[in-house]
């Protein structure tokens, strides 16, 4: 019954889903509408639950001194700090100087941009070291790579501008986006949409377990 | 010739040399010139073929992370749909961005408002804010936008603002103007609500994402296409703008030829190294 069960609320639910789709009569779409509104609540309480084990997993690793654990005094401090400001701010958060703003603006954008930031830093010195060309794929890689990223630039028409329009990086970069680019781009989405397709009916189904977990 | 000690070159000297090529420009800008792509005027045409007085749906799904592409295309699509008289819903899917987007709107409102435009929240546009649900929101608000957003950001009641009472669903948009950083993004608005509900698009996204979407656009069902901070530039081009994008540019190009730079002075050194030893 553990396992009967879930199988059947999936099976259930994924083919009334499925009908809501080409059934637009309200016997089907009122229910579905419910069920999407559940979803939505559902996700809702995940990052409750997210932070939950946040929490739990960061606080038994500071209560057993793990190695970095001051680090992880510092994530709860932080974490506690932010939702504690954010209740007693609500949903004024965003009015004038307020403490929210100042930790949003402040902290959390200026971080994730400095994350991003040194992406610049790290990706010259991969280039540098290990982008090898060793084989002829290797090669063509190389010569996209090098031709899209200049082309995307404008310096990349500036170093070319001798050369005649149609030949130019500008217009290579865009011909190899809207040619082999994008033929690849579209099988990887047309194989990806089946195995969607596969996936979901193997879950409907119940061929697909996975996701209930392992052991009885 | 002897390259030997490139290949020892301790890392932190090409650290510094970017730092150079980016700062540089930021601070004197060398004002390399720009163009402008097929997908980025397709995107600045389909906003000027949007009718006046039109309601829009602008999806600015990003956070922090995507501000400098992302925030210079918020900016100037909502001033090109402001001056065709469009009214704006704009919405936020991802976490950490609804104070980003809200601050960018406002920021641009005043601007407008202080050079004499009559922009009125409410009225004109209305941002709706976060909603948790990925794929899930954008389905529900095909049954009601206030069905799946019923307070805006700064915690009014949906059907109290008067822009929001001409708001049903999908229906009531002559556009989706999507600005993405991944997902949920364009790709989730294409196959959920563009495929679906017949909404119109564009969208705006970062670099590393467009690839992803050149075969919506050669389909047709993304009407425009704006890759980056490259695009973004192109688009205040177009727009006679002279935003943030185009002033990053120039360190962005000089960023990319130091890279593309970077891949053929290493492979030299390796040849070199191979064809010495014996």
């Amino acid at each position: 019954m553990k396992r009967e069960l879930p199988l059947l609320l999936t099976a259930v639910i994924g083919l009334f889903m499925l009908l809501s789709f080409f059934v637009p009569h309200h016997v089907v779409s009122v229910p579905a509408d419910f069920l999407q509104q559940c979803a939505v609540i559902v996700v809702a309480f995940g990052y409750v639950l997210g932070g939950a084990n946040a929490l739990s997993v960061n606080l038994s690793a500071i209560a057993r001194r793990q190695p970095d654990w001051p680090y992880k005094l510092v994530l709860v401090a932080t974490l506690l700090f932010t939702v504690l400001i954010g209740l007693k701010e609500g949903r004024h958060w965003q009015d004038g100087n307020t403490i929210s703003m100042f930790l949003y603006n402040q902290l959390y954008s200026s971080m994730q941009a400095t994350m991003f930031a040194l992406l610049a830093f790290f990706i010259a010195s991969a280039a540098f070291r290990a982008f090898r060309v060793r084989t002829v794929e290797a090669g063509l890689l190389a010569a996209a790579a090098l031709i899209v990223m200049l082309g995307r630039v404008p310096i990349g028409d500036q170093l070319t501008a001798w050369l005649p329009e149609p030949v130019r990086l500008g217009a290579v970069q865009d011909w190899i986006m809207n040619v082999p680019q994008n033929a690849a781009k579209r099988a990887v989405l047309m194989g990806a949409a089946l195995g969607v397709m596969a996936t979901g009916l193997r879950v409907i189904l119940g061929i697909e377990r996975s996701y209930l977990g392992g052991g009885d | 010739m002897n390259l030997s000690w490139l290949e020892k070159l301790d890392r932190r000297w090409l650290f510094l040399i970017v730092g150079v090529l980016v700062m540089g420009p930021l601070l004197r800008p060398i004002g390399v010139p720009l163009g402008s792509s097929k997908p980025v005027k397709q995107f600045h045409d389909a906003i000027a073929a949007i009718p006046e007085g039109a309601i829009v749906l602008m999806s600015c799904d990003y956070d922090p992370g995507g501000k400098p592409e992302l925030v210079p295309m918020t900016r100037t699509a909502f001033r090109q749909l402001m001056e065709r008289h469009c009214r704006v819903v704009i919405t936020c899917l991802w976490t950490g961005g609804s104070g980003l987007v809200d601050e960018t709107i406002e920021g641009m409102a005043q601007e407008m408002r202080a050079e004499g435009k009559d922009i009125v929240y409410g009225r004109d546009y209305v941002d709706l804010g976060y909603k948790a649900g990925y794929e899930a929101v954008m389905v529900l608000m095909g049954k009601g936008i206030a069905n799946a957003f019923p307070q805006d950001q700064r915690a009014n009641a949906t059907s109290s603002l008067p822009l929001m009472r001409e708001v049903r669903d999908y229906s009531s948009f002559a556009m989706l103007v999507n600005i993405s950083a991944g997902y949920p993004g364009t790709k989730e608005w294409v196959q959920q609500v563009n495929s679906r509900f017949h909404l119109p698009m564009v969208s705006g996204c970062t670099a590393v994402s467009a690839p992803e979407y050149y075969p919506y656009l050669q389909s047709g069902q993304l009407r425009g296409l704006l890759g980056g901070m490259a695009g973004a530039a192109e688009y205040e081009k177009l727009r006679g703008e002279k935003g943030s994008a185009t002033k990053g540019m120039d360190a962005q190009s000089l960023a990319h030829a130091f890279v593309a730079l970077c891949i053929v002075l290493g492979n030299v050194v390796q040849w070199t190294k191979r064809r010495t030893t014996p």
